[in-house]
């Protein structure tokens, strides 16, 4: 017998985290019936590690990523496995890869990586594949299929034939704002390969997308987007639980759209502004989402930090583990079929530090 | 004496009324002026976008725009405010010294430092048509 989740084990769980909060420890206690079909892993993203020269790295970046590796170490009861999210390095050379990929190899868990951008552009991603395998990939986890897919593609003449260095194309990707850019995409040669990977999986199944971008279109000028979103939702819609977890955007983001449940994850790097805060844009952050706290520069790591993902029955329960600041917890509400904050959805809820400008 | 008297009148406003006329006579300017002024504006805003996204303001490496993409949450409209951690009232133009400094871990730009003042053209141009609103938070 499974139970659905209510708002009164959150609320009783996020007590759990406040009383462990002097401890670098996030525990999370949910009672189920079965618990049998539940499991949590946590997901580490966006570190941004930057080379400086030598032996040499801001080190700013680097102490995001190895507090996010010693506190999943940390965790009890032990997540099953760890996702990484993308853009380990700034651009996406082999030193910060390197460098990435030793601080990760700390991690205590078997870890699937996924690809972002900055880890791609200067090479097209051939050292990261060395180091941590394919660019998109499938697996099954205790009755969830997970889905691992690179987003960050765009045209074929942006790629190839546009730039004359890997190095001055990466540099033109790196910067969000920079009009020089192009828009991600998943492409259809890797929708192919999903609707493939897809056909044989029972609609029942509780599905997991893991992207770095947002498969959902956000706002085209920060890339907070993914051009063929639509195709890729489209593939996912038959699915009655579908899970789509995202990084890129470095801050809190949250939706629903039809079946399919959105997360972002936050990054161990630096927090982003939400584009709204951007006078001149015109951007769709979606009305469900309650914004995380405005960062406090004064604070290095604040508005930065990691996650650890509770499946519920088959839904996502997000909680996010804020550095220096409160922790948040995101889940799937059965009654309105949709993720919530368990803290802060009601208008009423909202703290100062909610509104941007 | 009446007469004498309605005569100063009459030169006092002779008097204010070219002290009125004279200046807006010498502030008259033409189109090309205002063609020129902008473009002096716009290259100094251009410079401080070079300057916000060049990895070389600071000594690691790290820009502005990684954290502040289009120059936003840099809120150049709620300066000068007290900032606690610094423990005064400070101008925009010293919280960016600050953010030389720590995040981009380089020295501190002078005032007047022409990157300084393109820096904030930057800044306050990608904020242009948001109300002012000193020492909020």
């Amino acid at each position: 017998m499974n139970r659905s989740i209510t708002r009164r084990d959150f609320i009783k769980s996020a007590g759990v985290l406040t009383a462990a909060s002097t401890l670098p420890i996030s525990m999370v206690e949910l009672a189920f019936a079965d618990s049998s079909k539940n499991f949590t892993f946590a997901h580490i993203s966006d570190s941004h590690i930057q080379h400086i020269k030598g032996t040499k790295f801001v080190r700013n970046w680097d102490r995001g990523l190895i507090r996010a590796v010693a506190e999943t170490n940390l965790l009890n009861p032990k997540p099953d496995f760890v996702i990484y999210g993308g853009d380990l390095a700034q651009l996406g050379s082999k030193p910060e890869l390197d460098h990435g990929a030793e601080i990760m190899s700390a991690l205590n868990y078997k870890t699937h990586y996924s690809l972002g951008e900055h880890d791609y552009y200067e090479d097209l991603g051939e050292y990261w594949s060395k180091l941590f395998g394919k660019q998109y990939y499938s697996f099954d986890h205790k009755g969830v299929h997970f889905v691992v897919l690179n987003s960050i593609l765009t045209f074929d003449e942006w790629t190839y034939d546009r730039w004359p260095t890997g190095k001055q194309r990466m540099l033109e990707m790196a910067g969000i704002d920079n009009p020089n850019g192009s828009p991600f995409m998943v492409g259809k040669k890797q929708r192919d390969w999903l609707q493939q990977d897809l056909a044989i999986v029972n609609k029942n199944t509780p599905l997991v997308v893991i992207s770095h971008s947002p498969l959902q279109k956000i706002w085209k000028g920060w890339n907070f987007w993914t051009d063929d979103a639509e195709e890729v939702q489209a593939l996912l819609q038959p699915f009655k639980k579908t899970t789509v977890i995202y990084g890129h955007v470095h801050q809190i983001q949250y939706n629903q759209i039809g079946n399919i449940s959105f997360h972002a994850v936050m990054a161990t790097a630096w927090p982003w502004p939400y584009p709204a805060t951007y006078s001149h844009a015109e951007q769709y952050l979606p009305k469900l989402t309650i914004p995380m706290n405005r960062a406090d520069p004064f604070n290095e790591r604040d508005a930065t930090g990691w996650q650890l993902l509770n499946m519920a029955n088959g839904n996502v329960d997000m909680h996010y583990t804020l550095n220096e600041n409160t922790k948040r917890t995101v889940a799937f509400n059965t009654k309105t079929g949709q993720p919530e904050d368990m803290g802060y959805q009601a208008v009423s809820s909202l703290i100062p530090p909610q509104k941007h400008y | 004496m009446y007469i004498k008297q309605q005569f100063r009148v009459i030169l006092l406003a002779i008097v204010t009324l070219s002290c009125w006329a004279v200046p807006a006579m010498a502030d008259e300017f033409s189109k090309e002026d205002l063609a020129r002024w902008e473009s002096e504006y716009m290259t100094v805003v251009q410079q401080g976008r070079k300057a916000f996204t060049d990895g070389k303001l600071g000594e690691n490496g790290v820009s502005c725009a990684q954290c502040h993409p289009n120059a936003s949450n840099t809120h150049p409209e709620t300066y000068p405010k007290f900032q606690q951690q610094l423990g005064k009232v400070v101008p925009i133009w010293e919280m960016i010294n600050w953010c030389i400094r720590n995040p981009l871990e380089g020295k501190d730009l002078a005032a007047d430092d022409p990157r300084m003042v393109a820096l904030q053209a930057y800044i306050l141009h990608e904020r242009r048509g948001v109300k002012l609103e000193p020492g909020k938070h």
